[in-house]
């Protein structure tokens, strides 16, 4: 069998259902194995950063590895920044690139780049396929490495002869590398003194990471929280994980979190962290941070322990394992849900105290609209019941705010490295994968422009994403830090030409649809989620609404600007 | 505390392997003070010692991050043992005209060097030892006239307790 056919014969065995990609002489065998398949979809992106990013919210929203495929050189430069993005979020993606024949590897052949010198730093492992006898075992390490432990992008570099040569088709069923063998189960004594220090707990928070979602482990989560009545907060990758419209979720932490989440976090004595990795816009100045807590970290990752705050109880585990452990040993020690919500009683008081005081708010305006309003009409509208992908900056931090994500893999958005450009092309990958779900593209008139190419993909797979622009004319979250710490000094940040966005959405067959008055926006967001196509929405917000709450770079999460 | 520590890495002898370390040394700005590879009895493994320096929380995230990388199969902290053994091997090419010879191997004596390499004006020496003894056998010939030096960089392996 050729290294080619034996590709698309193991990505059926890995149940891949589809593919993101784009052709070129380096990959062209494969093409011509996908050209004789019917069942693996073929999604045509328009650039290969589109590809990665595609693959990555499939990943996202369905729990599945996502694939890409693409040429050499330039098409695999094209996916880094996808494959970063997927890094620094740890989600499963294998990115298939193709490379020149192995004989002129170092030659500077045409189209040659080191691909896995410059995604090593940016994937979990890559391979460079030497022969055709190692396709099987490298194929079958990339998709095991993917999805085990803690997910990440795997590259799989595969030379054109490679793809010719022939060899016989052994797959393995199983796969053992005996370098890699992630910790599932955490150590019981650990989660023992998880429990001993949440019982002598007078004030603990729970915090909700990205890993509570990449590992399933919402629903013991969810029961952990109600059983011992303790409020939640979550970080930008872990919203959806508890419901966002639940009495007991203080909603976002961090940078641009809730008043009352980092008041929580500030006088809290126990902090119960759960596959979050205490990110620099989580702790703001790290000496302040919790610090009066004893802090107890659930993750898979050891080095994402004691990397970046002091934790007194490290747990390496599988979330949803050690959920699953300390639910049983809470159910053991058997305490009625009734102590628990005596015993957190006076600390409920003060949380309430701070939620009043300070709620997440806004001022409408007649002449303008504001952004937050439009996201909490469409959470209204929606019944927070869409998938929701943004892109980066001020609308994805609206988005964070005034959505309240019910469920898992429900906001796709680009957390570690904060790629613009990210949302558009991950909501096709994610309305691929959940073709009976409403899927909404929350963008900037800056970030929608990175990828707009993506549009053809959409209209030619005929997919009715929605795309909502909030178009403020700036690249709004640097203008706000230019106007809070740079003296107004808006330097580059004003886009003088901008495209017609509805004109645009016709040009490519789409609906196209404006508005600028705060009256329009209920009856445009109606009709926009009636329409059984794609649109755009391009509403025009109030040019310089700033995101509030913030916390200064490097200063404590106490020290917010509050409106 | 920023102290020395001594790592011994066992990983895949793979193509990659040592530009990962390399990579993620350099990438997460940790420090090599050296480095030093070869195969084991086993070809599948390569072993590396590794110098490194810093404080223990940065040494435990050294640590961590190795192991974090899928080729690599086990790590040790040999400094972190309570006995050790570590050399390195130097080649010293030093100035050997007729007046220095006396005073090369009286040095040579002391410090158990060898002299691998005679030429009318040059000697090269081979001197194995810990850090401190290669460093004190390079300050002795400085004045001398030290004109090349290759080090082999730290190796290190753990003791075997004496009594059974």
């Amino acid at each position: 069998m050729t290294g080619a056919k034996m590709i698309v014969e193991i990505l059926k065995r890995e149940n891949v259902e589809v593919i993101f990609g784009y052709p070129g002489g380096a990959v062209i065998d494969i093409y011509d194995e996908l050209y004789r398949t019917s069942e693996i979809k073929h999604v045509l992106v328009r650039h290969e950063q589109g590809a990665a990013h595609a693959a990555d919210g499939y990943a996202r929203s369905t729990g599945k590895v996502g694939v890409a495929l693409v040429t050499s050189g330039p098409g695999s430069t094209n996916t880094v920044t996808g494959i970063a993005t997927a890094y620094m979020d740890s989600i499963p993606i294998v990115v298939f690139t193709g490379q020149v024949p192995t004989k002129l590897i170092g030659n500077d052949a045409f189209q040659e780049v080191d691909t896995t010198g410059i995604t090593r730093p940016i994937t979990k492992h890559n391979f460079l396929v030497k022969s055709v006898e190692d396709l099987p075992r490298i194929l079958k390490s990339a998709f095991y490495i993917a999805k085990t432990g803690r997910p990440g992008p795997v590259v799989v570099d595969i030379p054109k002869d490679v793809q010719q040569g022939k060899a016989e088709f052994n797959y393995p069923e199983q796969i053992q590398l005996r370098s890699y063998n992630p910790t599932y189960e955490p150590h019981i004594k650990q989660v023992e003194k998880a429990y001993t220090l949440l019982e002598e707990a007078e004030r603990p928070v729970l915090l909700l990471g990205g890993g509570v979602i990449s590992s399933g482990a919402s629903e013991e989560a969810t029961k952990l929280a109600e059983l011992l009545n303790l409020p939640v907060t979550m970080t930008l990758m872990g919203l959806g994980s508890f419901p966002g419209d639940h009495d007991q979720s203080l909603g976002m932490l961090g940078m641009h979190g809730t008043y009352y989440a980092n008041m929580a976090i500030a006088h809290c004595d126990v902090l119960l962290a759960v596959g979050a990795r205490f990110d620099d816009r989580v702790t703001g100045k790290v000496d302040a941070f919790a610090p009066g807590a004893k802090i107890i970290h659930i993750d898979i990752d050891p080095s994402s322990i004691q990397k970046n705050v002091k934790v007194h109880i490290p747990i390496v585990g599988d979330c949803k394992r050690t959920l699953t452990k300390l639910l049983e040993i809470i159910k053991y020690a058997g305490k009625p849900k009734k102590y628990w919500k005596e015993r957190f009683r006076e600390w409920w008081e003060q949380i309430e105290i701070w939620r009043k005081r300070y709620p997440l708010s806004y001022k409408n305006d007649p002449n303008y609209i504001k952004p937050q309003f439009v996201i909490e009409k469409l959470y209204e509208l929606t019944k927070g019941e869409a998938i929701i992908a943004t892109e980066v900056g001020q609308n994805q931090m609206w988005t964070a705010q005034y959505y309240k994500f019910k469920y898992p893999r429900t906001l796709i958005t680009s957390g570690g490295l904060g790629t613009m450009g990210f949302g558009f092309p991950a909501s096709i990958g994610a309305q691929i994968g959940n073709p009976n779900k409403l899927v909404i593209d929350i963008a900037g008139d800056g970030s929608i422009q990175m990828n707009i190419q993506e549009l053809a993909t959409a209209m030619e797979q005929k997919l009715p994403i929605k795309i909502v622009i909030l178009n403020n004319g700036y690249l709004g979250m640097v203008r706000q830090w230019q106007e809070l710490f740079y003296g107004k000094r808006y330097s580059y940040v004003k886009f003088h030409v901008l495209p017609d966005f509805v004109k645009l959405a016709e040009a490519y067959g789409a609906v196209g649809m404006k508005i600028d008055k705060p009256h329009e926006v209920e009856p445009a967001l109606k009709k926009m989620l009636e329409i059984n196509t794609l649109v755009i929405l391009d509403v025009h917000i109030a040019p310089e609404e700033d995101v509030f709450p913030m916390v200064p770079a490097g200063k404590a999460t106490t020290e917010m600007i509050l409106v | 505390m920023e102290k020395r520590h001594t790592l011994s890495v066992l990983v895949e002898n793979t193509p990659g392997a040592l530009a990962r370390i390399a990579g993620l040394f350099s990438g997460r700005g940790f420090n090599i003070d050296s480095l030093c590879v070869a195969e084991t009895l086993d070809p599948t493994l390569s072993h590396m010692t590794l110098v490194t320096h810093g404080d223990e929380q940065i040494i435990e995230q050294i640590i961590k991050q190795l192991r974090r990388l899928i080729d690599v199969y086990k790590v040790v902290n040999v400094t972190e043992e309570k006995e050790y053994v570590e050399r390195e091997m130097a080649l010293i090419k030093v100035r050997a005209e007729k007046e220095y010879r006396e005073e090369i191997f009286r040095i040579c004596e002391i410090f158990r060097c060898k002299i691998v390499d005679v030429s009318p004006r040059n000697y090269i020496l081979e001197v194995t030892g810990d850090k401190e003894k290669l460093e004190a056998v390079i300050e002795l010939l400085k004045p001398i006239g030290i004109k090349e030096i290759a080090r082999t960089g730290i190796i290190a392996m753990k003791r075997e307790k004496k009594t059974t």
